[in-house]
């Protein structure tokens, strides 16, 4: 613990282990308090915010939606704070610049943010859509600040059709963890699984805007909670045992995110991983290690985890042991941690809902009937009750304990695909 | 900078794991209480974690005490409830607060029997004082013996034990206590023949202990004069449920009023190369006692 960097690191774990057993969980509660006190006082990092506008065809109709999308993008130029660099761009089957002309940010100022207004206000729509390319265009306006906390916003109406699933995963690899990006899709015409891969290679968020009204407060709150952030690009640093395996390291609220394939080794027998920058706020990492089998009695550090910050000298923010213990007492190694237990039932339902809605998609009704009826019953175990809300939109529920549904049969496309875009949101454990 | 003893890297030594495979720099850190001996000359005790216990979870209490001219021996041995909460503190605290409470009354003067009864209501108190509420209430098993030089007094709740080791061989050996179980109190209690109530699933479970959870802390309370020589062993089940037999307890251990350390040491020894499953606890004290000589 390292109170005076702000941050906290908190393990929960198990650390007992059958002799003979291999895998290491815990729970890593990751809590920064204190980074900028006071409102209204500007931290002192700086900030850089891109707008990402979809100006392909499709978001000329209905009207309302370039509309909307205008007048939200104004109002989260209106957000920045002062001194903050900005820039938005338009999307089709290319990007380009809507402001400034020039591919570089400016500094937001009441002059800037009046441009930046006139600006958006003649924006037109027109051709298709390729998101690889407006990402590209994204990162590089953000090149030049790499100290920075660099936030983008990304709005989409449609698919992805104008470069190849390739070509976009390679421009995904190209830019992983080099920006946030938050992805807000509008309307029901677009691909929530597109939006996942960009929001989770760029550990941002994903969610469905299905009223074009909404808009505006949205992007507000999204301006409104990147402005908050003050240490940019911090970093989970897990240091393993020899011969040991680091299985996965997932975060785990306030959505479930797979950081694993994000690690990059960054010493010998140490992986480092992305989280982006913070603001006060506090989330949970669920960290598995497949460690060599120890005999009864011998005690091990299974895992070192420090959060770290970026650059040549990074400094550890807060550190802790992840650790192991054999024993044959049984009433040691057969208790499940309440936090792993929690987290682990919270990763079954996000993924019994993809399972259920990727059964559904392809005529399974079967499958798809006991996937979500898993999820019931899981969402309900669980305390979640926003997921519980949005399967009660997807099925009718005979009963929650067991998970007997039944599913509906006129379902909105909208709320299908809110259940898609939200089923990773998690909640915390009732009682701690 | 020192070598790992897992991996035989060279480790800084920093926070005690090794840098390369991870395990403790040190072997486990021995606990105060994995083996604690008490070695008066007249009595001997001992307990020990076993060789599957994570801690040890019993606790003994040795003490020499004098009133007048009559010198004795009293000891407390305890095992704490393993599905209870803290029950190492709970047998530590029965131990400790029993025997002091056992030499006080004896060195007033009272009757043995009056003393145990004493102690065992002060035990009882000191252990339910532990609990933070109904459902967090350590607790654990209780025997005490007095050795005056004309009488043996036990008193217990629960299932550890004493038993009395004749040394002459044609005097009989035998256990002084009867385990508070449930097979024996559905037996005695006239409910169900012995035989049936070994079908019950929870035969072996306790019916008293001490913690705030129990609804009756009345010990059991046995007095005698042996007419021969010998020694009285209180032990927990770690000893007992190898050797339950008095006859094999006595034949193990010829010279326990002799040598009543050496005696305590054999029978830890068996219990642990029988398995050492649980840990195990043993007091053994000559009889006639002449006490502790202070000095």
């Amino acid at each position: 613990m390292n109170a005076e960097s702000g941050f906290t690191l908190k393990v929960s774990q198990n650390k007992f282990l059958v002799g003979g057993a291999r895998e290491v969980n815990a729970v890593v509660t990751v809590e920064s308090t204190g980074l900028d006190d006071g409102p209204g006082q500007a931290p002192a990092t700086e900030a850089v915010e891109v707008i990402i506008l979809d100006t392909s065809a499709s978001m000329e109709w209905p009207i309302l939606k370039i509309v909307a999308a205008r007048q939200a993008a104004m109002k989260a130029v209106d957000n920045l704070r002062d001194g903050v660099s900005f820039a938005v761009i338009a999307g089709n089957h290319l990007a380009s610049m809507v402001y400034p002309r020039g591919e570089h940010t400016v500094e937001a100022n009441w002059s800037t943010k009046i441009e930046a207004k006139a600006a958006l206000g003649g924006l037109i729509t027109s051709g298709g859509t390729a998101m690889g390319t407006w990402l590209q265009l994204a990162d590089r306006l953000f090149a030049p600040h790499k100290d920075a906390i660099r936030h983008a916003i990304l709005l989409t109406d449609g698919k992805n059709e104008h470069e190849t699933p390739e070509q976009f995963g390679e421009t995904l690899a190209k830019v992983a963890g080099r920006f946030v990006c938050d992805c807000r899709g509008i309307g029901t015409d677009w691909e929530p699984d597109e939006l996942r891969r960009v929001s989770s290679a760029l550990l941002g968020t994903v969610d469905i805007i299905p009223d074009p009204n909404d808009l505006e407060a949205d992007f507000r709150a999204m301006t409104e909670h990147a402005m908050n952030k003050s240490v940019a690009d911090v970093g989970l640093r897990i240091w393993r045992p020899q011969a040991a395996r680091l299985k996965f390291v997932k975060q785990v609220l306030p959505t479930v995110e797979d950081l694993t394939h994000l690690g990059v080794e960054s010493g010998r027998l140490i992986r480092d991983f992305p989280t982006g920058s913070w603001g006060n706020e506090s989330r949970d990492y669920h960290i598995c290690i497949e460690v060599p089998p120890g005999e009864v009695g011998q005690e091990m550090r299974a895992g070192w985890v420090r959060l770290v910050t970026s650059g040549d000298a990074p400094e550890v923010l807060a550190s802790a042991n992840i650790l192991a213990e054999w024993t044959d007492e049984e009433r040691f190694y057969t208790q499940i941690d309440a936090q792993v237990a929690h987290y682990t039932g919270q990763q079954e339902l996000a993924n019994v809902i993809q399972a259920g809605l990727h059964a559904k998609r392809a005529g399974d009704l079967d499958t798809a009937t006991t996937r979500f009826g898993r999820a019931v019953a899981l969402a309900r175990q669980t305390g979640n009750e926003a997921t519980a809300a949005l399967l009660d939109k997807v099925v009718d529920v005979i009963d929650y304990e067991s998970g007997t549904v039944r599913l509906k049969s006129m379902v909105e496309k909208v709320d299908e695909m809110s259940l898609d875009t939200r089923s990773t949101r998690t909640v915390r454990t009732r009682k701690e | 900078m020192l070598t790992c003893p897992s991996c035989e890297i060279l480790v800084h030594e920093d926070d005690g794991f090794c840098e390369g495979c991870g395990y403790q720099l040190l072997p486990r850190r021995s606990q105060p209480r994995d083996h604690v001996e008490v070695d008066l000359g007249s009595v001997g005790g001992i307990t020990n974690r076993g060789l599957h216990h994570y801690r040890n979870e019993d606790a003994l209490g040795v003490v020499g005490y004098t009133f007048g001219f009559r010198r004795g021996i009293a000891a407390v041995v305890c095992d704490g409830i393993s599905n209870s909460p803290r029950p190492d503190v709970a047998a530590q605290t029965a131990a400790d607060v029993g025997s002091e409470v056992l030499v006080q009354h004896l060195e007033a003067g009272f009757r043995p029997d009056f003393a145990t009864q004493a102690a065992v209501a002060s035990a009882g108190r000191a252990v339910a004082a532990l609990a933070t509420s109904a459902d967090d209430a350590p607790a654990c098993t209780y025997v005490s013996a007095v050795v005056a030089p004309d009488s043996v007094t036990v008193g217990w709740l629960g299932d550890s034990r004493a038993y009395w080791l004749a040394t002459n061989e044609s005097a009989r050996s035998m256990v002084l206590t009867e385990d508070d179980t449930l097979l024996n109190h559905l037996s005695e209690s006239g409910e169900m023949t012995r035989e049936e109530a070994q079908r019950q699933p929870q035969a072996g479970a306790l019916v008293k202990w001490l913690g705030a959870d129990a609804t009756d802390i009345q010990p059991r309370i046995v007095s005698f004069g042996p007419g021969t020589p010998g020694a009285v062993l209180i032990c927990s089940d770690g000893l007992w449920n190898y050797l339950p037999q008095a006859e094999t307890l006595a034949a193990a251990v010829p010279d326990a009023a002799k040598a009543p350390m050496a005696a305590a040491r054999t029978l830890v020894n068996i219990a642990l190369d029988a398995g050492g499953h649980d840990n195990v606890t043993v007091v053994v004290i000559p009889f006639p006692s002449e006490g502790v000589h202070r000095r």
